[in-house]
């Protein structure tokens, strides 16, 4: 099933489908290694609720629900 | 850059948070400069050390970079300056790659990418020690193999490991890697299409040129509302024109050809990584993971965040109290010194009264800075800062701001300075400065002795626990910062009002600081504070001294009819007080005293305001000179205690908690500090915003110090 990589649960795997529209973000995310195809794990929301925090690549990188929420993932495993 | 023909030069670059700085730190040690790049405020931090043959070798610190395709100002000089396209700073003649171990596959995607600039090339496999506890194990022969350059495992704090790194960098021939990025046809015809352009212009240029071929390709990659960003000389001539043609044919033969670009890159990366270290688990330090597990936690983490804050600030507040008080005795001591063995006359009283208070009042509060340095070094090489980031996101995003704008002002703490010129890492502009506009409220150090001195005021010796002093500390920090985000919203709402951009932030691994580096960090910052101290602010107190000490007083000592009979009472100080009342300095305090009367200031608080325009800290040292107070022999250094006991004419106190606390509340919030206008006029390249910045913040202090004073006299407080 496909969802947006903001409705992932901690601890939670997915492969990226599809990246944001805007040119600039999908450039930024594609340049830090977030492209369609990459396995990520949901690591955990900040305390205040955003941003989130996910890892990828074997490193953590941070970004908001916003950017999250126009990201499409595919969880791979529960 | 290149004092001798045959220094070895390299450039340093690598990702963020790889240690590469640390490396750098290592290596140099202190035979370190630090200067500016021109027209931008990004850090130009060069080093030497000794190679293995006795010569020297230079290295160029370069600002950390996750790709050469990327706009943060300060990445487009790490770009500019390795495609040569910086007029001030030669192209390096050879690059030093840092590496992360523990983070291959990240790091190798700029690696590579600055592998293909076909120069000499040596890579340092950094934390190799990190990696192998993470159970990370890498080929590093394979890697140096597959990479067509030497690979020299390392670790900053190890002198074995840097001596084998010292060496190779030692080595007269280094080759250059053969690696070249193989891409989609239509994309390499693209590259093609576009380095004949420049092969055409340029004399001994070939379009086969490494160094041609990554510019077309950053020029054909570069998003379209990030063009702007590129240096004059790639898109000189018909090189955009073409590059856009070519973007169009690429649009057709290969609809996600921009997407191509990075995959294929990190296909290839993906590849040797597992040729060189197997295959790489996605998880990460498991030590990082169970520590954010507390301080990111829901509750913990702002336990965690308030107890960091709070420590840094009673540690300024107590532990930089001890050395404070021994530079206030020595500077007292030399003072006095001066005016016994020096003849009596201008000279002694402008090297006692001018010069040496104005350094000793400088220098006091060299320990402040250093401690504040100390722990912001500490957060950021521990990989707390990003945390704090992570954590104040939300927040700063309620005023419009990115998490990252947290960093520059947390800086702000210990100087506006070092923290606009960290705005740098915001790579949207409204929001940069944004932040730069907001900075100057957070209370920097300079404000420090300022807000010492008036709470020593406030509350004579013994009155009152330490700890609630700290605590009235604490309080004027959270009111600035909170006026400054509050002018943030505002700014953003209304005239600088745009998108928030995308918050892209990586969470490095905690890390065991390295002492050496950090203490490296602190002293650097200390030597360009004292650079500062020496040549600005102590013009300024010299131009002080003058003013207070000129005109001379005809008659000295005969009863000035305009004073009032209490001021002339008896005692010496009578005499000062009539020479100040009767120099330009007086003239100006008073002519000014009926705008300051409403908030509780007398004409020398005034003189102090004025002259604290220049830099906040020149108030403690003009009260200084203004009070004479190294001419109290019973007690030399205690400013405070003259404070409290200063009368008006009449006979009331001058210093009233009222008057106190409207002159904290009037530092928090105005702008007095001429080298930060003068950064941020440098950094937003026009005069219109540091005369924003001056005229709303100064306008803020006016009406909130009138508040307070006049508000205070309505509730009956004095």
């Amino acid at each position: 099933m496909n969802i947006s990589l903001s409705e992932l649960q901690p601890n939670e795997e997915a492969v990226v489908l599809e990246l944001p529209k805007e040119e600039q973000i999908a450039n930024r995310l594609r340049e830090m290694g977030l492209l369609p195809g990459t396995t990520i794990i949901f690591v955990r929301r900040a305390p205040l609720g955003d941003p989130i925090e996910i890892r990828l690549r074997g490193y953590s990188l941070s970004l908001r629900q916003n950017e999250a929420a126009s990201i499409l993932v595919k969880r791979t495993q529960a | 850059m290149h004092p001798e023909k045959d220094v070895k030069c390299y450039a340093v670059v690598g990702n963020p948070n790889c240690g590469k700085t640390t490396l750098f730190n290592a290596l140099t040690g202190l035979r370190q400069k630090v200067g500016n790049y021109p027209g931008v405020t990004v850090e130009k931090k060069s080093g030497q050390f000794i190679g293995q043959h006795g010569e020297k070798i230079e290295l160029l610190d370069l600002p950390g970079s996750y790709s050469l395709n990327s706009h943060a100002p300060d990445e487009c000089v790490t770009r500019d300056v390795l495609l040569g396209l910086r007029s001030d700073t030669p192209r390096p003649d050879r690059i030093l790659c840092v590496i992360d171990a523990s983070h291959l596959e990240r790091n190798l995607y700029f690696i590579t990418q600055v592998l293909e600039l076909g120069l000499p090339t040596i890579i340092a496999l950094n934390m190799i020690d990190l990696a192998k506890a993470q159970g990370i194990a890498i080929d590093v022969l394979k890697l140096s193999e597959e990479l067509d350059v030497p690979v020299i495992a390392c670790q900053a704090n190890h002198r074995e490991t840097l001596l084998s790194l010292k060496l190779a960098l030692s080595r007269a021939e280094i080759t250059r890697s053969s690696w070249a990025q193989k891409l989609p046809s239509p994309w390499m015809r693209a590259i093609d299409g576009v380095s004949a352009i420049w092969a055409h212009a340029g004399e001994k240029t070939s379009q086969r040129d490494p160094l041609v071929r990554m510019k077309s390709l950053l020029l054909l990659a570069s998003p379209d509302a990030e063009i702007e960003s590129l240096s004059k000389e790639m898109k000189a001539g018909s090189a955009l024109g073409i590059a856009l043609a070519q973007r169009s044919m690429l649009d057709r033969e290969l609809p996600l050809w921009r997407e191509a670009l990075v995959s294929a890159r990190y296909d290839r990366i993906t590849e040797l990584c597992q040729a060189a270290q197997g295959k790489s688990s996605i998880a990460g330090d498991a030590m990082t993971h169970h520590l954010d597990e507390i301080l990111t936690h829901p509750f913990w983490g702002w336990f965690g965040f308030l107890g960091i804050m709070g420590l840094m600030f009673i540690s300024i507040f107590v532990v930089a109290a001890y050395p404070m008080s021994w530079i206030e005795t020595t500077f007292g001591f030399l003072g006095n010194c001066v005016r016994e063995i020096m003849p009596q006359g201008d000279l002694r009283d402008l090297i006692s009264d001018g010069i040496i208070a104005g350094i000793g009042g400088v220098v006091t509060f060299l320990p402040q800075i250093l401690v504040l340095f100390f722990f912001i070094g500490l957060l950021e090489d521990t990989g707390y800062m990003a945390r704090a980031a992570f954590l104040m996101d939300r927040v700063m995003s309620k005023v419009g701001l990115h998490g990252k704008s947290f960093i520059p002002l947390l800086s702000s703490y210990a100087c506006a300075i070092p923290g606009i010129m960290a705005t740098r890492t915001i790579e949207n502009a409204k929001d940069r400065l944004v932040t730069i506009l907001v900075a100057p409220l957070m209370s920097c150090s300079a404000r420090l002795p300022v807000y010492a001195l008036m709470i020593a005021a406030l509350f004579p010796k013994g009155t009152v626990s330490i700890w609630i002093q700290g605590a009235i500390m604490m309080g004027l920090y959270l009111f600035g910062t909170v006026t400054a985000l509050g002018f943030a919203w505002l700014f953003k709402k209304t005239i600088l009002h745009g998108e928030t951009p995308v918050f892209l932030m990586e969470l490095p691994p905690y890390r065991i600081p390295a002492l050496k580096h950090v203490l490296l960090q602190m002293i650097q910052r200390a030597r360009i504070f004292l650079k500062r101290a020496g040549t600005v602010i102590l013009g300024i107190s010299v131009i002080l001294w003058f003013l207070v000490s000129f005109p001379k007083n005809p008659s000295s000592h005969v009863r000035n009819s305009n004073t009032s009979p209490q001021v002339a009472i008896t005692s010496v100080k009578s005499d000062k007080a009539t020479q100040l009342e009767y120099s330009y300095a007086g003239h100006f305090g008073h002519w000014i005293e009926p705008v300051i009367a409403p908030l509780g200031f007398d004409w020398k608080i005034g003189i102090g305001l004025v002259a604290a325009q220049a830099a906040r800290e020149v108030f403690i040292s003009t009260l200084a000179i203004i009070y004479h107070v190294e001419s109290d022999e019973e007690n030399p250094s205690s400013l405070s205690t003259t404070l409290i006991h200063e009368t008006h004419p009449d006979g009331t106190l001058v210093y009233t908690p009222l008057t106190c606390l409207s002159i904290l509340v009037f530092f928090v919030l105005s702008m007095q500090c001429i080298s930060t206008l003068a950064v941020v006029r440098r950094e937003t390249n026009s005069l219109r915003w540091p005369l924003f910045q001056f005229f709303y913040m100064t306008g803020a202090a006016y009406l909130a110090s009138l508040l307070v004073y006049q508000g205070g006299k309505l509730f009956g407080l004095m």
